[in-house]
């Protein structure tokens, strides 16, 4: 090989406490490449690349760029050795213009102006080069979630970045935004930059990178070249066995609705509208789901049938309509007794506490129920405790200890004791929202058979999901929402990802077609 | 994985923090030319090997279980309730009012009418601050502070306006009438013939109702529905708002059994000890609680242990105070230093041993 790598790691290692974060892993990525780095939560690539951006300092190993050995102590020798990061959650000033942002902490002098023209000059230049049009006065906080990553990477540019490093970068992104940043990302390839993608979506790896490494539990399972790999090979590599990435499931038959909307609004304490008039019905036996990038209604949607928003509107559970006025402090137990379930979007923040042991939260939001009761005054805790660990053994749960607590099980375990939790009181209707975010992939397949298992036993189910595959390969039927309203229902045989991604960027129905 | 085994954490990191008070405090004795020996044998002798000094010693116990079993209920919803001296005040005036003006034909039952009394006024003046807190978000720290002072205000008119009796230059309750005084360890111990045990120390039956509210909170607490929902809102809000709990309502309900159990302190103080309803009769045993609450971990046993550990050393820094030159205020110091290592400081403890579980850990593998 007559060319350096642009960057290169030896046996980095670094351990937090008893836990190996990372284990003796060595890449080489070439320049003008784009590498991915894939793995599931927890497998060591934001340790990985917190070490490579000066955060975290490895215990063992050694970082070379260009062929030159460097350390990394701290971010400022991250940018000068030309490594530039582009967060999952962007570092911008809401407030501030783009080139405020860009030249925030590259100011050249104490006064700002000659700065700020310079840093014009350069930003038209870099943005004909990589065709990277962005307007240098729009404040952040008007300008799109694409546009604002487009200002992480022209920040990183901007301090003369080589090595590209994006942390999960499509997270946020509609499918056309998605390939409009890949667009960007081949444009900087071509110019020479190398790029080092992070993501857990198996797609992107395969549409984008020329070479892939895979990570599991701190170490380097394997570097491919993606031509020579499937995303199957790739998902064996990450969990450590066979998955199957399809979800098997019958065609639905849906019987009576078990859950109706009818003209749901509801306005935040800031006074902002975040449900537009949402009308729609959930019938026994089948899985709607309902499509959208992350913060355009679905959480307050969720919200407000789960019993802790207030809103205006009807919402009948199986024929009898709910209570909507007072439900600021909450009617979730009401409704769960009425039949509803409900699987949070974040099962660490709502659907579990996280310092409770597995045996309390198997009862979280039931804990009022007779038959977790010895009588008004007692709970049957014993009786709770040996019930958990039948559940956690049905579910899955490793291990299966009722008296371990919550944050220790992994995302996966987590996400089970709380499906066992709603599940196992058989429902009549399931509300479920990012059924496997930061879920690892061998968890992913279990947790969607549960879904499943459910809809064929003639139970509703609603869907929340910012994974387009998921939505995909669960629902029977897909509604997209679109800042707060529904922007059209598609069947999931029939529909593709390009046009529920117009849907989801708001373009309208007529204009879709 | 926890990193350190629980025992460690429950019994060694308080032990250890007690032990580094303990050598400070030493340190300061002997800087006045005392002989930390002695006055630790002094403090023993004083306390634990006379029936009179466990007397004492049980008597300010009894405070701080009341207060630290209060300030521990709160700590379960995460509400810091620092108005147990007030909430114990307004307490102290409600067993003044139910003791004067209901004739009560035996202390049996002017036990427990005074407990409701304590406890209900104590529960009103801390629902106050949770109201505010629960519906309009004052942060309770900064209003049961302040409750204090408001209670300190009332209690000083009610005896100087209301209570005193006329002709009085003593700002303080009428003596409560007889039927209403609570049989002392002396008396108890008479019963089964041990005349000279106890002599004139305060300690009474209140004890055993305090080691009767210890059972009935961890009841409260680990067994009930209630207490579930108790720790579900203080360990997560947004999650116990998942689970249908109500928020104002749990905040109210843990911040009125905390100042309950605060007010019941005057029991033991008012009817109990002096009789009557005196001014600044608490001593500041609503602080101590907060300190009880946190070495003994907010749990029953432990706020029972810590507040038999603060009566110790109240108790032998009365003895102190009286037998040696060790001034009153380097007591008060010696007890700022416990609460500041069992308390404030036990994180600093906690780190180290951390680190060196970690490396027997390592050492391990």
């Amino acid at each position: 090989m007559t060319k350096n790598p642009a960057i290169e790691l030896r046996q980095i290692s670094k351990s937090f406490g008893p836990v190996q974060a990372n284990k003796d892993i060595t890449i080489r990525v070439m320049p003008g490449t784009i590498h991915g780095i894939i793995g599931e939560n927890g497998a060591g690539k934001s340790t990985l690349m917190s070490i490579l951006y000066g955060f975290y300092k490895a215990d063992a190993g050694e970082i070379f760029v260009d062929g030159k050995k460097i350390s990394i102590p701290d971010s400022q020798a991250a940018i000068a050795a030309g490594i530039g990061m582009v967060f999952q959650h962007f570092k911008l000033v809401e407030n501030f213009s783009v080139l405020e942002n860009i030249i925030l902490g590259a100011e050249s002098g104490a006064l700002l102006s000659p700065s700020l023209s310079k840093a014009r000059a350069e930003l038209a230049a870099l943005a004909a080069e990589y065709e990277l049009n962005v307007d240098p006065d729009s404040i952040i906080e008007d300008i799109g979630v694409g546009m604002q990553q487009r200002v992480e990477i022209l920040k990183a540019l901007y301090r003369q970045a080589n090595i590209l490093i994006l942390d999960e970068p499509t997270g946020v992104l509609t499918p056309a935004e998605a390939d409009q940043l890949f667009r960007i990302l081949k444009r900087l390839r071509e110019e020479g930059k190398t790029i080092i993608l992070i993501t857990h979506k198996l797609r992107e790896i395969m549409d984008i990178t020329d070479t892939v490494s895979v990570m599991r539990q701190g170490e380097m399972t394997a570097t491919l070249r993606t031509d020579n790999t499937s995303p199957e090979d790739l998902a064996e590599l990450m969990v450590g066995r066979k998955v199957l990435l399809r979800v098997d499931k019958t065609p639905a038959k849906p019987t009576k609705p078990v859950l109706e909307i009818q003209n749901l609004s509801m306005v935040d304490d800031f006074g902002v509208q975040r449900l537009k008039n949402i009308n729609l019905t959930v019938k026994a036996g089948e899985i709607l789901g309902i499509a959208g990038v992350a913060g355009n209604g679905q959480s307050e949607l969720l919200q407000v049938l789960g019993g802790y928003s207030a809103a205006t509107g009807i919402i009948k559970l199986n024929g009898s309509e709910i209570d909507l006025s007072t439900s600021v402090s909450g009617d979730g137990q009401a409704r769960r007794a009425l039949g509803m379930a409900h699987v949070p979007e974040d099962r660490q923040r709502e659907g579990l506490i996280m310092d409770f042991m597995a045996w309390e939260n198997a009862v979280f939001g039931y804990h009022r129920e007779k038959s977790n009761q010895v009588n008004r005054f007692f709970m049957d805790n014993n009786a709770i405790r040996q019930e958990t660990e039948e559940k956690m053994k049905r579910f899955d749960v490793r291990p299966p200890n009722p008296k371990l607590t919550a944050k220790n099980f992994s995302g996966g375990n987590q996400q089970k004791i709380v499906l066992a939790r709603e599940i196992e009181r058989n429902p009549d209707l399931l509300l479920v929202g990012q059924p496997t975010r930061g879920v690892d992939i061998g968890a992913i397949e279990f947790i969607h058979q549960q879904i499943v298992a459910l809809r064929d036993q003639g139970k509703a189910i609603l869907l929340i999901s910012v994974e387009l595959d998921e939505i995909l390969s669960l629902s029977d039927r897909v509604l997209v929402m679109f800042d707060g309203a529904i922007m059209g229902e598609r069947n999931p045989a029939k529909t593709n990802e390009k046009e529920l991604g117009l849907l989801m960027a708001g373009v309208s129905e007529k204009a879709a077609q | 994985m926890d990193i350190m085994p629980r025992w460690v954490d429950i019994i060694i990191v308080p032990l250890l923090s007690l032990f580094l008070a303990a050598f400070l405090s030493a340190l300061l004795i002997i800087a006045i030319g005392e002989s930390p020996i002695a006055a630790l044998n002094l403090m023993i002798e004083g306390t634990l090997l006379r029936s009179a000094g466990w007397g004492y010693m049980l008597y300010y116990t009894t405070n701080f279980i009341f207060t630290g079993l209060a300030v521990s209920v709160a700590f379960h919803a995460a509400l810091f309730n620092i108005g147990g001296e007030g909430q114990a005040m307004i307490g102290g005036l409600g067993v003044a009012l139910v003791c004067l003006f209901i004739p009560w034909p035996h202390w049996t039952l002017a036990i427990v009418g005074a407990s409701v009394g304590a406890a209900l006024f104590g529960m009103i003046w801390a629902g106050l601050p949770a109201y505010l807190q629960a519906k309009r978000g004052s942060h309770i720290v900064i209003t049961t502070i302040m409750f204090n002072f408001i209670a300190a205000g009332v209690l000083n008119f009610f005896l100087v306006d209301v209570l005193k009796p006329k002709g009085s230059m003593d700002p303080a309750s009428a003596n409560f009438p007889s039927t209403t005084h609570l049989p002392t360890f002396q008396d108890l111990a008479s019963l089964f013939g041990f005349e000279k045990a106890f002599r004139s120390a305060p300690a009474n039956v209140s004890f055993f109702i305090a080691l009767l509210a210890c059972v009935a909170v961890w009841y409260l607490i680990w067994r009930s529905p209630l207490g579930y929902e108790i720790r579900a809102l203080g360990k997560s809000g947004p999650a116990a708002r998942y689970a249908g709990v109500r928020p104002v309502k749990i905040i109210m309900i843990a911040m009125m059994i905390s100042g309950a159990l605060c007010g019941m302190m005057a029991i033991n103080t008012t009817q109990g000890e002096s009789e009557r309803l005196i001014l600044n009769f608490t001593e500041g045993a609503g602080f101590i609680g907060i300190a009880v609450a946190l070495m003994g971990r907010s749990h029953p046993l432990g706020v029972l242990l810590a507040a038999l550990l603060f009566g110790f050393l109240y108790q032998g820094g009365a003895e102190l105070a009286l037998w040696t030159k060790i001034p009153r205020e380097l007591i008060v110091v010696i007890q700022a230093l416990v609460i500041l290592f069992t308390g404030a400081l036990s994180l600093m403890v906690r780190a180290p041993l951390e680190r060196f579980f970690m490396s027997l850990q390592k050492a391990k593998e």
